[in-house]
């Protein structure tokens, strides 16, 4: 932590070690993203890449990047930055590392939406984000609502949402055995959150709601540290706890919702990504920052990962997500075990 | 810090006054004497309705009628799942004392994962399609997790927060290899689909003895570490200077978890929030004491999963719901209810 102050007075701290992760994790993203655009059944030099995307490449190259690969990798930052910094709020709201958006049914709220959409109507790839966006709004509010009581409690908003995810998942489970292969199949692939095929379509929205709510979160979420101690603590200090806490978990529930439509319910970043992340700048607090971008960096190298080991388009990226995140978190622990510290 | 709850200084587990003891003492006699009613509905209930004089002549003068048939069927289904509820009862009790955390529950610490990785692998590598093969897949996979589990974050020098995460990240890990197989094997993804909701369904009483001896052991462990779990819970520090053997209880609280859900999950594929649910609402009236916590656990599981097995026989009649997806439905609004009427008691 350093302390920095310029000739006009002004003065702020700045944590060398968070900024430091920040940035090579911002840094690892942009490079996968870069080695993932170019790779596929046309290979292109990472040079290329680059230059194409600096806009002076040639035709077929820029078809190709610009048209199929650019939009599908954005949507691949944008889904996990998402998911990454809505997990982090999450968990910091509900004081629990278990606490994040896909334990609380989020997740399930979103992918009852979808299946309703798959399974009873049979219905195109729009309509089966937006019965996700929907079915993830709407269970947000569900458990605010059913958590509200002269307040939401921390404690309380965990344990209700547990309640409606086990209530969510039991609704899955019927309408996925109630289908016949092919939709079953259908719903299998949209459940494990997957890139493939994603267009300007999925980007346009998604990066409009980041633009939006990003700022918003990064700067409401300075009295999060304060929440952290605990409400009475966190109104003698001065912060108006019930707003805060409802206009963070509002924003965390549209990241959730809008990334899960996107990409599907790419299971285990909101929920490892804010840890390793944690971990990386040891420093207490949210780490929304280093979480937001633990996200994206986690779900673009998973693709990456998946697509050069199975071809592309063969496994779904948020099978990858699962393996890497859960792997390096484990790593994490032993090590850090080793080094004394936890 | 992003931690689970703090340990509460708290009198509770001192000896309860004398009347209150009476009244909770009564109260799992009670509890005991809903289960057997349960049971008993649990074999008169279904497609085909059986009245009270027909259960008993099937039970104990079985000479073989059609109704004897059907009580026979119905009782290995209504003992396995007498099993079951106690074994997830008091798997969820101790895990969720062990890492005091509320959410810990055999689910969420990658138990049932293990389960379901194993047998996803036996129905697509190895070929295996009758139950009494792929029990072992299951059982297997549940106590190499418990171990990893145990390897990772119940060793010494281990917090909760580790345990759970370490639970997490093995989780996540599973949950990626179980989907993948899922996606690129079609007949394996047909036969998990209806395996992960979790039934009684398929029950028999060649199952039920391969898994008695497992159960056996985890219940008589679990009930014993009512005390030392007692002690955990004020703390680790604590906890050893009233002279608790971190280690020790630690092990065989993983070891009793293990036992106990693998079992169960091997039996009926993963049964979820049971084991999360029904120590919670325990816990909502006999305080934070262990020695009242896991009997009580132990008899109002079975409760739920008979009951919520019953009930879905009869609302799809003549087909019926799997139990994993009724527990959920009927356990759900209730948990939800306790949640927001009481302040439950926190770990």
């Amino acid at each position: 932590m350093k302390a920095i102050r310029t000739r006009a007075g002004l003065s702020f701290r700045l944590d060398v070690r968070t900024t430091a992760v920040v940035t090579l994790l911002l840094v690892a993203a942009l490079a996968a993203s870069v080695v993932l655009i170019g790779t596929g059944d046309f290979e292109i030099p990472a040079a290329d890449v680059v230059r194409t995307l600096l806009g002076d490449g040639d035709a077929g190259q820029e078809f190709i990047i610009n048209d199929l690969r650019l939009p599908r990798v954005l949507v691949g930052l944008l889904v996990g930055a998402a998911l990454g910094l809505g997990g982090a709020l999450f968990q910091s709201i509900a004081r629990n590392p278990l606490g994040s958006p896909d334990v609380l049914g989020l997740g399930q709220g979103s992918t009852a939406g979808a299946l309703t959409m798959i399974v009873l109507f049979q219905g195109s790839a729009v309509e089966v984000a937006g019965g996700a966006l929907v079915g993830g709004l709407v269970t947000g509010a569900a458990i605010y609502l059913l958590a509200w009581k002269r307040g939401v409690h921390g404690y309380r908003l965990v344990l209700v949402g547990i309640g409606v995810s086990a209530f969510i998942t039991a609704v899955n489970s019927y309408l996925l055995t109630k289908a016949d292969f092919v939709d079953a199949a259908r719903a299998v692939v949209w459940m494990t959150g997957s890139l493939n095929g994603r267009d300007w379509d999925q980007v346009w929205p998604l990066l409009a709601l980041c633009a939006v709510l990003v700022p918003l979160v990064l700067v409401y979420g300075r009295p999060l540290r304060m929440l952290e101690m605990g409400d009475d603590v966190a109104n003698a200090l001065g912060v108006r706890v019930e707003r805060t806490r409802a206009v963070l978990l509002l924003a965390s529930v549209l990241l959730t919702a809008a990334a899960t439509a996107a990409a599907g319910p790419v299971s285990f970043v909101a929920l490892t990504a804010p840890q390793l992340a944690r971990r990386l700048t040891r420093s207490p607090g949210p780490n929304l920052m280093p979480a937001m971008f633990m996200g994206a960096a986690l779900l673009i190298v998973a693709d990456l990962a998946s697509q050069r080991a199975f071809g592309a388009d063969q496994l779904p990226v948020g099978v990858v997500t699962g393996v890497l995140g859960g792997v390096y978190l484990l790593w994490l622990l032993v090590t850090q075990r080793k080094a004394g510290r936890i | 810090m992003l931690v689970d709850s703090p340990p509460e200084p708290r009198a509770e587990t001192a000896p309860a006054p004398p009347e209150r003891r009476a009244i909770r003492s009564i109260g799992l006699l009670v509890s005991v004497a809903v289960l057997l009613l349960v049971f008993l509905a649990s074999i008169a209930v279904g497609a085909k309705s059986l009245s009270m004089d027909q259960v008993w002549h099937g039970l104990f003068h079985d000479s073989g009628t059609y109704a004897d048939v059907v009580v026979g069927e119905r009782l290995s289904r209504s003992l396995l799942g007498l099993l079951a509820g106690i074994a997830l009862g008091l798997s969820g009790a101790v895990l969720q004392a062990l890492t005091r955390n509320p959410l810990a529950d055999p689910g969420l610490l990658g138990i049932n994962l293990g389960a379901s990785a194993a047998v996803v692998s036996a129905f697509s590598f190895f070929g295996v399609t009758s139950l009494s093969g792929y029990v072992w897949f299951a059982f297997f996979g549940a106590a190499l997790v418990g171990v990893l589990l145990y390897i990772l974050g119940g060793a010494r020098g281990a917090t909760p927060v580790r345990l759970a995460l370490a639970g997490t990240a093995i989780s996540a890990a599973l949950y990626g290899y179980v989907q993948a197989v899922m996606i690129t094997d079609g007949a394996a993804l047909n036969k998990m689909r209806f395996w992960t909701v979790g039934s009684l369904a398929s029950a028999s009483m060649d199952t039920i003895q391969q898994v008695l001896p497992f159960l056996a052991v985890g219940i008589v462990l679990a009930l014993g570490l009512a005390r030392p779990l007692n002690a955990m819970a004020m703390g680790d520090d604590t906890a050893r200077a009233l002279g608790a053997h971190l280690t020790r209880t630690r092990a065989l609280s993983m070891a009793a978890a293990t036992l106990l859900c693998g079992a169960a999950t091997a039996a009926c594929g993963p049964i979820v929030f049971v084991g999360l649910m029904v120590p919670h609402i325990v816990r909502s009236f006999t305080g934070p004491d262990m020695r009242w916590i896991l009997p009580y656990a132990a008899v109002l599981s079975p409760v739920l999963l008979l009951g919520a097995d019953v009930v879905g026989r009869v609302v799809a009649r003549p087909s019926e719901l799997q139990v994993g997806i009724v527990t959920a439905v009927i356990g759900a609004p209730v948990f939800i209810f306790l949640v927001r009427r009481r302040k439950l008691a926190q770990l």
